[in-house]
């Protein structure tokens, strides 16, 4: 049997198992609370943005293997990215994981996280992290709360 | 007028879960290619052939407003709503059917015994006395009327296996106390709470109890008289019958003291621009067309569960969790939450390195349907430094069988993480 074939692939789980960029950042430019109400995961996001550029980012926080992969995979994705990138990187993230939109090579790694969008129910744990990012970049507010 | 025959074939004498299974039409089903395996039972139970037959001769032949109209077609609702009162008198063995009044579910019936007798007896620097181990449901609405009256809530603590430090009870109550609200059957942990106790320690100081009831009542034979609760409450979908119904029984003499919860029709005597008198307990709680075929069919789940040599579905049940529970203390990494010796049929559980979340998805995508999560218990899962569990929970329908296919899906996920 193949558990694992979409949704827990092995750049997820090594991503979960040994989550990249965990911690907290200090000093930092930007910063937000993601929480998902439902399953009380959470996951902080910590910008150190100079000059239009993401310097340097950290997470923290608890979750599924899903929603820790993705805030890892995403500091990855983001350090030394310019902010008007990150904000178009977000809307593809986010298109991808609810469905709207196939993955596509621009996303890179990112991809792997395309299979949640056949799981409902797991959309929110992929798009926290990137939840907490845009309202890190918003300045609106320090806690979001995954919709 | 014909009649329909509504009765199921009669039950063997000899409780059978495997003969029970085939009553439950939604059991029968593959989940991604695999025979469902249901152990989502404490958030919701599956429904017995003769709650849908119920419900649907309802809406197919006696839909009409119930305690209005004077034709045939409202005589028969009325008759049928009023049926499953009586059902439930004496399901719960209350003394009249007028303790009970038809609401959404338990939560509903927490937040109107907390917006009517609540907001009538509880004042600034009044105390309402919870539990460690409630559900969401027995806290917010507390909290919203603390918020408005400026009492405080208090909370009997628990320890690490899960149950209620009576020894602090006495210190607790106390003259502020107004009112102690506490689950019967704990939904996260299992823990079924000394009722008997704790009632009789907050009657000693005259003050009432209320019991979330949403836990026990599919598992339990009630004897509200026996209990003495003043308030027992709980929701339809968790004993076999529809959601969107619920009750709650209050002792007679206080809720004829309580102020109306909603105002609309059915509840009132008479009504003028100037005022308006309430109607007698239940109806004067039962504002607006209830919810008339949901209680319908709860009444029908009343009586599939009456029908049921009800100390077998419990030694069964409690037999099935016994099992459940030395089997996964096999499995390395496994703790169970949640260890008090007496339980109702429900597993929480947590293991190193899986979150509870992509352990479920792992388990559904093998047909066992579980629940993750913090089972809307936050205060719980605090206590035990934990953010979330896995929980397996029984219905009288679940077998041994249910529990290998958990253990042998278990083994998979885990073969995903390590």
């Amino acid at each position: 049997m193949n558990l694992a074939d979409d949704l827990y692939q092995e750049l997820i789980l090594d991503h979960a198992r040994m989550p990249r960029n965990k911690g907290e950042l200090n000093p930092h430019s930007h910063h937000a609370r993601g929480l998902n109400p439902l399953c009380g995961d959470e996951v902080e996001v910590f910008l150190d943005i100079r000059d239009d550029l993401v310097r340097d980012v950290r997470f923290k926080g608890h979750g599924c293997a899903i929603s820790t992969a993705s805030a890892s995979m995403m500091t990855q994705q983001i350090r030394g990215m310019p902010v008007h990138e990150v904000k178009t990187l977000l809307a593809r993230v986010n298109a991808m994981v609810t469905g709207r939109s196939p993955a596509d090579e621009s996303l890179g790694k990112l991809v792997v996280l395309a299979g949640v969008s056949r799981f409902p129910t797991r959309v929110k744990c992929a798009s926290l992290a990137w939840h907490a990012l845009a309202a890190a970049l918003s300045e609106s507010g320090e806690t979001v709360v995954a919709e | 007028m014909s009649h329909l025959h509504l009765a199921s074939p009669p039950l063997p004498e000899k409780f059978d879960p495997g003969i029970i299974r085939a009553r439950f039409p939604a059991l029968a089903q593959h989940v991604n290619g695999y025979p469902l395996v249901y152990l989502d039972n404490a958030a919701t139970t599956q429904k017995p052939e003769r709650v849908i037959r119920a419900m649907d001769t309802h809406l197919r032949r006696d839909v009409a407003n119930v305690h209005r109209g004077v034709h045939a077609l409202s005589e028969r609702a009325t008759a049928a709503y009023e049926a499953s009162r009586e059902a439930m008198r004496d399901f719960l063995h209350a003394r009249s059917s007028r303790e009970l009044v038809f609401v959404r579910g338990a939560t509903e019936a927490i937040n109107l015994v907390a917006a009517t007798f609540g907001r009538q007896r509880v004042g600034r620097g009044d105390e309402i006395l919870l539990s460690a181990m409630e559900h969401h449901a027995n806290i917010v609405p507390w909290q919203l009327l603390a918020q408005q009256s400026g009492a405080v809530i208090r909370v009997i603590p628990m320890d690490d296996r899960g149950q209620l430090r009576l020894e602090e009870l006495d210190d607790l109550l106390n003259r502020r106390t107004r009112l102690v609200a506490l689950a019967h059957v704990s939904n996260a942990l299992g823990t079924v709470n000394p009722l008997e106790t704790i009632i009789e320690a907050a009657h000693s100081r005259g003050v009432p109890v209320l019991v979330d009831g949403a836990q026990a009542v599919a598992h339990e034979v009630l004897d509200v008289q026996r209990l003495d609760c003043d308030f027992y409450v709980f929701s339809g979908h968790k004993m076999y019958g529809p959601s969107g119904v619920g009750v709650l029984y209050g002792k007679l003499e206080l809720l004829e003291e309580m102020p109306p919860y909603q105002g609309g029709g059915d509840m009132i005597l008479s009504v003028s621009f100037q005022r308006s008198t309430y109607q007698e307990p239940p109806y004067r709680f039962e504002a607006g067309t209830p919810n008339i075929a949901g209680v319908v069919g709860l009444g029908a789940a009343v009586d599939f569960l009456s029908g049921l040599d009800r100390a077998a579905v419990a030694t069964h049940e409690a037999q099935l969790l016994d099992y459940a529970t030395r089997s996964l203390e096999s499995i390395p990494g496994l703790r169970i939450i949640g260890t008090a010796p007496r339980k109702g049929p429900v597993l929480s559980f947590v293991l190193d390195d899986v979150h509870p979340h992509d352990l479920a998805t792992l388990l559904d995508r093998q047909g066992v349907a579980v629940r993750s999560g913090h089972h809307c218990a936050q205060p719980t899962m605090e206590c035990f430094g934990i953010p979330a569990t896995t929980r397996a929970s029984f219905g009288l329908y679940n077998t041994t069988s249910d529990v290998d296919r958990l253990v042998a899906a278990l083994g998979n996920a885990l073969e995903v993480f390590r």
